[in-house]
């Protein structure tokens, strides 16, 4: 059972599964860089940390790899709650 | 192109000795094979590189961009030379910053002055195998002879990862070597495949350019960066990769991801602030007490040369242009090769280490108040070491004014080169004493002009940003990569190359300015039966004497509005400027040090605002030169030095001022 919610929604330490990039909302350089960085549909990610003073930026696990990004582009990722089985 | 021999296993045409045929002309001279190292940042390509070439570098830079052009030899099994290249890190060959696009040209054989690549190593890490896979496909698409080096491959079987390199080749076609750039291992392989691979590639490879193929790829990329093409054909690559490291690894159990671990500590909201304001003034505390010994040995290694000098030859024009001018001089700028050292040893460790996009991240928050990105974190460390490779690391950072503005604040960073000159006026002005029983006061008023200098940096950025640099809130999105020890190789060539460069620049533009200087200062002799001091005389004496009234009102007097002049060849050049110029001054039968004739001249006021005013400096000429060709003219160097020069006047005049009521 899972539920439609973005990065920003996950506590720290949950995993989810990303659902959909609002491709039109994020300008196409933006994109490309996510997809570089690991981003893309059915990948597994897991929120790590949130920074000091604001909890903006946020830094993710992207598949293998640890990626710092503003709340402003995690937004645009829409994501599913991996549930414990 | 059909010159690629995508199957380099294939059996070529090896050469038993690796010498060419004695029946060959040899008129044409043998030109080295060219093999360039390509991979995403953090694949370790650089390790790699080290690994392979040890110190036989050449660091150079490409016509026109500041990007650094850093070529070796490897020698391979069948006794022929190649040249490698490291090439800049980059995610894929769409770039978005001037050093990505040089990794881009080069690959493609459309870099100015560069020839096109007999062969590619493609660097992978292979703890990241889906995203760095993506950027192989990418690679091959090219059309280069290519071996993958799967580096890194020791840490992927700490994770528990498993890599059917077998497979992984036949699936990519390439030949696919584990490697661990940091322990040498897996060096001989690559090599050897180079060696496969170069044997059966056509003699004029090097020269044969696809030009039809180039043509077509810069119409593909016209069409594809109307953007969703683009990423479609991106998506595609990003699939087919994930596919593949999919099928090619099996993971036993979970993987143990210690540098996640770490970061718990690292990221947290409280511990994490803590400790990078540790470093940092663990760092600067430590430039100063590790390098006294050393700067102790250097600058009593300078005297006896000095006396010695004194001794074998006869008074005279000659003699002082070596004592008093070169030896004086360029002595007062090497003493502070190890506080140089030192703290590029930790800028060094912290790059290597993967803290630095921590810290990064810590600060970006921060930095965003002023309109910056954490990514202009990096930069500005740099810059403490000096603005050029801060100003050159300004290149990784996409968005044009986001990157104006961090070029424009990066040489309020307090750099090196203001060491020696914030060294000797603490030395001679501020008492050498304990303050709460620990910390030494002269490592505290250091402490806070480095301070003042980013505080100065971050209200700048917000000014401009407002201003002249006002535009869009820049994204940020990096890569933390996973914590690593620093390879000691890898920091020992970085700390050799950085000791190259600061003693050419002391050999170079620091030793003609000296000598300059020291003929100014000398010429015309005063006239039989002066009574003031023989300098006053001189040229530089005139010069000092003009500019005297521009800055008597902030406490400046002759000598320092002298040295300020050379002080924009080089920062440090203000103190060897001070040096020789107090030096003529001196009563020759009382000759005394720097500090001492400085204690004697100025007052506290003067040495205060001398302070404030190099806080703010406008920076050297080879600042302003890198500037002008990172922006491309003359405009925004021009805008740098008019601001920094307000700021340094202001500054210095307010701290003047308010020490003098002070009393």
């Amino acid at each position: 059972m899972t539920e439609r919610l973005t990065i920003d929604d996950l506590r720290r330490g949950e995993a989810a599964t990303i659902v959909t990039i609002d491709r039109e909302a994020v300008d196409p350089e933006n994109a490309r860089q996510l997809h570089e960085m690991g981003f893309d549909e059915g990948v597994d990610i897991e929120l790590l940390h949130r920074a000091p003073f604001g909890g903006d930026p946020i830094a993710l696990r992207v598949g293998n790899m640890c990626v710092a990004l503003r709340k402003r582009l995690a937004n645009m990722v829409v994501v599913a709650r991996v549930v414990p089985e | 192109m059909n010159v690629a021999v995508l199957d380099p296993l294939a059996p070529g045409a090896p050469r038993t000795d690796g010498r060419a045929p004695a029946d060959t002309p040899v008129s044409a001279p043998m030109v080295a094979p060219m093999v360039a190292l390509v991979g995403n940042p953090n694949a370790g390509k650089t390790s790699l590189f080290n690994a392979l070439t040890g110190s036989r570098q050449k660091v150079g830079n490409y016509p026109g961009v500041t990007v650094e052009r850093k070529t070796g030899r490897l020698a391979l099994p069948d006794g022929r030379i190649v040249d490698l290249i490291d090439l800049p890190g980059t995610y894929s060959l769409s770039p978005r910053s001037p050093d990505e696009a040089v990794t881009r040209d080069v690959v493609m054989g459309a870099q100015a002055g560069e020839r096109r690549p007999d062969a590619i190593v493609a660097v992978i890490d292979a703890t990241n195998l889906r995203n760095h896979l993506r950027f192989v496909l990418e690679l091959r698409r090219l059309g280069l002879p290519m071996v993958v080096a799967l580096n890194m491959a020791d840490l992927a079987e700490r994770d528990g990862t498993d890599i059917d390199v077998a497979q992984l080749s036949t699936i990519l076609g390439l030949a696919v070597l584990p490697t661990v750039a940091v322990r040498k291992r897996g060096l001989g392989d690559i090599a050897a495949a180079l060696s496969t691979l170069l044997a059966v590639i056509p003699a004029d490879a090097g020269t044969y350019l696809p030009q039809h193929e180039m043509g077509l790829r810069r119409e593909d990329e016209g069409l594809l960066a109307n953007g969703v093409n683009a990423n479609a054909d991106l998506l595609l690559l990003q699939r087919e990769a994930r596919a593949i490291a999919a099928a090619v690894t099996t993971q036993r159990g979970s993987a143990r991801r210690w540098s996640q671990r770490l970061d718990r500590v690292a990221l947290h909201p409280v511990s994490g602030p803590v400790l990078l304001a540790g470093l940092l003034f663990f760092m600067f505390q430590a430039v100063f007490a590790w390098a006294q010994v050393p700067m102790d040995l250097l600058s009593g290694g300078v005297d006896r040369l000095q006396h010695a000098v004194s001794a074998a030859l006869p008074a005279g024009d000659f003699r002082s242009l070596l004592v008093d001018g070169i030896l004086h001089g360029v002595g007062s700028v090497v003493v502070f090769l190890p506080q140089i050292l030192i703290l590029f040893f930790f800028i060094l460790c912290l790059e290597q280490s993967g803290y630095m996009t921590r810290a990064a991240f810590l600060m970006d928050r921060l930095m965003a108040r002023v309109g910056l990105n954490g990514r202009a974190f990096i930069p500005l460390i740099s810059s403490f070491a000096c603005a050029i490779p801060g100003i050159m690391a300004t290149r990784t950072i996409a968005e044009p004014r986001d990157r104006l503005t961090t070029i424009l604040i990066a040489p309020l960073m307090t750099c090196s080169a203001r060491l020696p000159v914030y060294a000797v006026i603490i030395a001679a002005f501020i008492p050498d004493r304990q303050v709460a029983g620990v910390l030494g006061l002269q490592g505290l008023v250091m402490f806070g002009l480095y301070g003042f200098g980013v505080v100065g940096a971050l209200a700048a950025a917000w000014v401009l940003r407002r201003t002249v640099t006002k535009g869009p809130t820049p994204t940020f999105l990096m890569e933390m990569p996973k914590y690593q020890w620093p390879a000691p190789r890898d920091i020992g060539i970085g700390l050799y190359q950085k000791a190259w460069a600061f003693l050419a620049r002391a050999g170079g533009i620091i030793l003609v300015s000296t000598v300059a200087l020291w003929a100014l200062a000398t010429w015309p002799k005063p006239p039989p039966g002066a009574t003031q001091p023989a300098i006053d005389y001189s040229v530089a004496g005139h010069i000092g004497a003009a500019l005297e009234p521009v800055f008597r009102p902030i406490g400046f007097n002759k000598e320092i509005a002298l040295a300020l002049v050379p002080g924009m060849a080089a920062r440090e050049v203000a103190v060897s400027a001070l040096g020789t110029v107090y030096s003529l001054d001196a009563d020759p039968d009382h000759p005394q040090g720097l500090v001492a004739r400085l204690r004697s001249a100025w007052t506290l006021p003067t040495a205060l605002a001398f302070l404030a005013w190099y806080v703010f400096a406008p920076q050297c000429l080879s600042t302003l030169a890198v500037t002008r060709r990172e922006t491309g003219g003359w405009k925004w160097p021009g805008f740098m030095f008019a601001y920094l020069f307000a700021m340094a006047y202001v500054g210095a005049g307010a701290t003047y001022w308010i020490a003098r009521a002070l009393g």
